[in-house]
């Protein structure tokens, strides 16, 4: 899994650079969201832009980041969601739980 | 093996690096049906989807058994309905104990056959003397 990790202002941002988030290597962005958090990062974005594709192992890495960010009182926020990747969350109603921004930019600026 | 239109016969080892390949098979059949062209791109999504989420849980059962196994999918088109069987050497499972999620809880687990059973029309898990068999149907026109 490649993600690019960037810290602009108090938010630390993680972009996914692969196109697809599945069982093969959601475990790694879970374990790269987690290792983020636990190095104290307040402010945590996830740049989707680039993912077409997301199964449930990938909402799953993504709800562990957000449960995990809330118990260390922490912001966590999703960005750029493609419109097949947004159709996930809505099957799931996890569009109601994550905060979810339609570009990095307005996500930065929120 | 299946006498129709279409009929593939994928074999692919239990690693999880393929899932990616069945899927852009999956997305790519369901680009050559005889379907309305506003429909085409929400079929092959669903299609990658779940056979995604088909293949992912059988390489999950069989590595449990055997970590050298080998997943077997057969892709069909008959009669306006398209067929996916996902075979797996597993323990296997009761497809009807399987319960719809909760969707207000935030588990990160137990969605993958929901999201098979939202978006295919059909679906069946069964025994055979050859193993397991998901088979998933869709009716395409």
């Amino acid at each position: 899994m490649r993600v690019v990790k960037e810290v602009r202002d108090d938010r630390t941002v993680l972009s996914v650079q692969e196109d697809r988030i599945d069982a093969h290597n959601s475990g790694d962005l879970k374990n790269v969201v987690l290792k983020t958090l636990e190095g104290g990062a307040q402010n945590v974005v996830i740049d989707l832009a680039r993912v077409q594709f997301i199964d449930s192992s990938g909402l799953g890495a993504l709800l562990s980041g957000y449960k995990n960010a809330n118990l260390r009182s922490s912001g966590f926020a999703l960005a750029g969601l493609q419109p097949r990747v947004r159709s996930m969350f809505e099957l799931t109603r996890l569009h109601r739980v994550f905060d979810i921004y339609p570009s990095l930019q307005l996500a930065l600026s929120a | 093996m299946c006498e129709t239109v279409v009929n593939l016969d994928i074999v692919v080892p239990n690693q999880t690096r393929y899932l990616r390949f069945v899927g852009a098979i999956a997305e790519q059949l369901a680009k050559e049906l005889d379907v309305q062209e506003d429909k085409r791109d929400t079929l092959a999504y669903h299609l990658n989807l779940a056979l995604t989420e088909a293949v992912a849980n059988a390489i999950q059962y069989s590595s449990a058994v055997n970590a050298k196994d080998s997943v077997r999918i057969c892709l069909s088109v008959e009669d306006a309905y398209l067929s996916v069987r996902v075979f797996d050497h597993g323990r296997g499972f009761d497809l009807a104990a399987v319960p719809t999620p909760d969707l207000d809880e935030l588990r990160e687990r137990g969605r993958g056959i929901f999201f098979i059973r939202s978006v295919m029309d059909s679906v069946q898990y069964r025994k055979t003397d050859s193993g397991n068999v998901l088979e998933m149907r869709k009716k395409i026109a």
